[in-house]
């Protein structure tokens, strides 16, 4: 097991029970290797690796959507390879490009490069958050754009306080679907 | 946007996860579509009326047995499928131990009775409504675990919606066994059998439209 698995494991164990810092430092971390990675398999196909930022972002809104599906018996690395795999797979589909050209890659491959050249993806959250129904913006503009807790949300929002929760959960789910339509070309 | 204005979003007041959530889900959909398919059964053909004779009992057994032993182990399979990467940990062959042992019960059973005898061992009177009914109340068990699996990310959608599938099958076979009169063990083997991999093909075909996240 690398050091990297190891460190990243425990981020990910004290982010499942809520430490935000923790889960802060998780995600990025597995941004810059996953841009590594997903810049190295567009250009392996030979696509435009400026396309690399969007998909990052997808994996990382996928990873933090889907983190109850990690299972702490588990290392951590094979679980984000499937992620950042599928991911990929899917954007490619998405946009008409040739699965046959996706290569078997080994799980150790999403943690191979660290890249924090980040570059601006080629859409905007906070402008398609917007476009998200009036709960689910509320909710999430409260908690996650202004640091609210989930009581302050609540009031302000005019929500119960396990509204808030199901309304930013959804509203993430809905803000993963709005970018995927977003990216197809 | 930067991501990292992205991370600084998804990391502000994180909520604890339940982590048991997908085991958690998975199980009460089965156990809430087994439910359905059961009172379907019972509101649409019945039960057997017979259940008090001992024949009818032991024959039932069998017939829960088989849709038991299929439902556990596939349950045990999608919990893993339903997570990212877990097509990797599985090899998926041991779903079919139940279908050999009743394929190799019914190969005895056929043996042992003379060859005039096949014929009405095989295709019974009931075949037709079997093989109508266990898809047909598959539907429900399969929309419930289907729905479950989307809680989860399966990452091999084809292979998670087969054993969305095979569940279902067996959940409906559990259900319609009550009813089902034909009690021989080469009928159960490819009646009972053969609709249930039906209803496995079936989620295969619909798992990569209906799991996509």
């Amino acid at each position: 097991m690398t050091p990297l698995e190891i460190e990243l494991k425990a981020l990910m164990l004290a982010s499942l029970k809520g430490d935000a810092a923790s889960h802060r430092s998780l995600l990025d971390q597995l941004s810059r290797r996953l841009r590594g990675y997903y810049k190295a398999k567009l250009a392996a196909i030979g696509r435009d690796t400026s396309e690399a930022e969007d998909l990052v972002q997808e994996a990382v809104l996928a990873v933090h959507i889907k983190r109850h599906t990690y299972d702490p018996r588990e290392p951590l690395t094979p679980w984000v390879h499937a992620i950042a795999r599928y991911k990929l797979i899917d954007f490619l589909r998405r946009n008409r490009g040739s699965l046959a050209d996706v290569p078997i890659d080994a799980a150790d491959e999403v943690m191979a490069d660290d890249d924090h050249a980040g570059t601006e993806s080629t859409y905007d959250v906070r402008r398609l958050i917007e476009r998200l129904p009036e709960g689910m913006q509320c909710a999430i503009k409260a908690v996650k754009l202004d640091g609210l807790n989930v009581a302050e949300a609540a009031r302000r929002c005019g929500l119960s306080e396990s509204g808030v929760k199901v309304n930013i959960h959804r509203g993430l789910k809905a803000l993963a679907a709005l970018i995927a339509r977003e990216t197809r070309t | 946007m930067k991501t990292d204005d992205l991370v600084a979003l998804l990391s502000t007041n994180v909520e604890p996860v339940d982590r048991n959530a997908v085991v958690r889900t998975l199980s009460i959909a089965i156990a809430a579509g087994t439910t359905v398919a059961l009172g379907i059964a019972f509101a649409g053909l019945g039960f057997r009326a017979d259940l008090a004779t001992t024949r009818a009992l032991a024959f039932l057994a069998i017939k829960l047995a088989f849709a038991i032993g299929v439902v556990g182990l596939a349950l045990v399979y999608l919990t893993r499928l339903a997570r990212p990467g877990g097509e990797q940990k599985i090899s998926p062959f041991l779903v079919a131990v139940p279908f050999l042992v009743i394929v190799a019960l019914a190969a005895v059973s056929l043996g042992a009775a003379p060859r005039a005898h096949w014929d009405r061992m095989i295709v019974g009177d009931e075949w037709l409504e079997c093989l109508l009914s266990i898809p047909v109340i598959a539907i429900v068990p399969f929309a419930v675990s289907i729905w479950a699996v989307r809680k989860g990310a399966p990452t091999n959608l084809r292979r998670a919606g087969a054993f969305a599938g095979l569940i279902a099958g067996g959940a409906s076979a559990i259900a319609y066994a009550l009813h089902c009169t034909e009690d021989s063990l080469p009928f159960i083997a490819v009646w009972y059998g053969g609709t249930i991999v039906l209803c496995t093909l079936a989620g295969a075909a619909l798992g990569p439209r209906l799991l996509r996240w």
